[in-house]
């Protein structure tokens, strides 16, 4: 069954469709991956599901729930997290802080009991403190908890940024780029952990440009072009679609075949 | 008075006013930090603390209160006018800034000055244009250390300005909500998409700076007697230099600004012509402004947000 539904979504800004009437459904339990050569909409769509803006038409469902309109905080409650693009790490706070905070919206303490310090909210604290630890441990990030984030190496900047999204204990995690500017052995291990994070039960929605990555885990690959889609299937159709190699080369380097 | 005793005076001295400048400062810089708005409306909710601080404790004086439960008696009229300044500092975030949020920062920025003209206004028709009498409630009865005279009042203002400073660090630091704060501070997006809800940071971050505003303004009116509809101006201009001064959003920074701010105008008015004080002051920001732009213990990047 599809976790996360788009019909018919498109978003306009000004006088650019970013996005063209996109249908795309994203199964629970597996690995799909949108690529597309640049401008081509990819984190427009992320942009849209995780309520940076709205879409301009169409809708977007998740678990039979309509997204559109929601703010950002009320779809990750939902189950809903992503990474960006570029690092965004609340950098003048420790390792252990950055991944407290993905996990604090999932607690019931709300802003009063969270002030009075109750006997509930202490416990709730301990609580997620051994969930911190224990995710950490899991990301491999242990030995930096009392770093601050801005003094990791840049690898492990990455890596946090995925942890502090596991922090807020979605079913389906949006992967923007996740392998920019990783060495291939950085790159290897992001695939492993993909995989192992698949394992777990949890959806995974990647856009990324490095292709060996996307062939290499993806189970689904969807295309977009110019905001459209223009091809989906798994990794070996669309590595023969003709569309999708007019779309990264260009008419002229067709494959003569 | 010799020397030691002078200098220990004029040390209590600077710290009781760095302290309530950083009380104020505060206020501006969390202000900054979550929502990179001048707060210009700051300077009437601190006023509105001291007029509420003189109500409440004229009141209470009257009922005798003063002399019978002294501890509890400035419980309540800290408590009362922080409390209804947090109100007030919520409701000017809902009014003024709250519908701008998306627009151009110089509408916010139009709309808290227009927030200021009328909370002074409103301050200037409800309780008159003279010079309010705070009552003296803790006498003028002094301690001599060294040859140094501080006065249990001023020994009180000091210890609750550092008891309230001490308790906003572990706020931020410790709870959920700090970290919130922090967080939001930082990427307010990236926040959000955390699952954290902005509009109730905001709110909170309206409620405390503004709560700690109106503490000082209580403080003000305790230590210097009396209380008037404009005296936030001249306090808001050096609160505001002491925010700058430790780097604007960098809450460390507010209270060391305002610390030394404190000690520059005193120490400038102890030994030398003091009409020249503020012009030192504010000759000393130009300089930390020159030398270091960010301020002292500010971020030199902004970051990006989408």
């Amino acid at each position: 069954m599809a976790e996360l539904v788009l019909q018919n979504v498109s978003k306009r800004f000004g006088g650019l469709l970013a996005v063209n009437k996109l249908d795309l459904e994203v199964p629970a339990g597996r690995i799909l991956s949108l690529i597309g050569p640049n401008g081509a909409g990819k984190t427009t769509v992320f942009n849209m599901i995780t309520g940076v803006y709205p879409p301009s038409s169409g809708t977007i469902r998740y678990k039979g729930h309509q997204l559109n309109h929601l703010r950002s905080n009320r779809i990750i409650a939902q189950g809903i997290a992503r990474t960006f693009q570029n690092i965004r790490l609340f950098k003048s706070m420790t390792v252990l802080e950055n991944v407290q905070v993905g996990l604090h919206c999932r607690t019931k303490s709300g802003a009063v009991r969270a002030l009075l310090k109750t006997p509930f909210e202490n416990r709730e604290e301990t609580e997620i403190i051994a969930k911190s630890l224990k995710l950490l441990e899991f990301m491999g990030l242990i030995e930096h908890r009392n770093d601050y984030a801005s003094n990791l190496p840049y690898g492990e900047q990455r890596r946090l940024e995925i942890a502090r999204a596991l922090a807020t204990q979605p079913d389906i995690l949006l992967l923007d780029e996740p392998a920019a500017g990783m060495n291939p052995r950085e790159t290897a291990d992001l695939m492993d952990l993909i995989l192992k994070l698949r394992d777990t039960g949890l959806t995974i929605f990647l856009v990324e440009h490095d292709m060996k990555l996307v062939m290499g885990i993806s189970e689904i690959v969807t295309v977009l072009d110019y905001g459209q889609k223009i091809a989906e299937g798994t990794p070996r159709e669309i590595q023969q679609n003709e569309k999708v190699i007019e779309a990264y080369l260009g008419t002229a380097a067709k494959a003569p075949n | 008075m010799d020397l030691t005793a002078l200098l220990l005076q004029q040390m209590v001295n600077a710290i009781f006013l760095g302290s309530i400048y950083a009380l104020i400062a505060l206020g501006y810089t969390m202000v900054y930090g979550i929502i990179e708005l001048i707060n210009f409306a700051h300077g009437e909710l601190f006023t509105a603390g001291a007029f509420i601080g003189v109500i409440v404790l004229s009141a209470l004086q009257q009922a005798g209160w003063v002399e019978s439960h002294f501890v509890l008696t400035l419980i309540i009229v800290f408590g009362l006018a922080m409390a209804y300044v947090a109100v007030l500092g919520v409701a000017v975030e809902h009014v003024a800034y709250k519908p701008l949020r998306n627009s151009s920062r110089l509408s916010a920025l139009l709309s808290a000055l227009g927030m200021s003209i009328f909370l002074s206004n409103g301050m200037m028709l409800s309780q008159g244009v003279s010079d309010r009498a705070y009552p003296q409630v803790f006498g003028l009865q002094a301690i001599e250390i060294l040859g140094a005279r501080i006065t249990k009042g001023q020994i009180f203002i000091i210890l609750l300005a550092i008891a309230l400073m001490v308790a906003l660090q572990l706020f931020v630091h410790r709870t959920r909500l700090g970290k919130a704060m922090r967080a939001t501070a930082q990427n307010r997006t990236m926040a959000r998409m955390l699952g954290i809800d902005i509009d109730q940071t905001i709110r909170i971050t309206f409620m405390i700076g503004p709560a700690l505003g109106a503490a000082a303004g209580v403080m003000v009116g305790l230590f210097y007697g009396a209380v008037r509809f404009d005296m936030g101006f001249i306090f808001m201009i050096k609160a505001f230099a002491a925010a700058i001064l430790g780097g604007i959003g960098s809450i460390p920074g507010a209270m060391l600004g305002g610390l030394i701010i404190g000690v520059i105008e005193v120490g400038w008015a102890a030994f030398l012509p003091s009409a020249w004080k503020d012009v030192t002051t504010f000759t000393v920001l130009i300089l930390v402004l020159y030398l270091k732009p960010s301020g002292l213990l500010g971020e030199s990047v902004s970051e990006v947000r989408v």
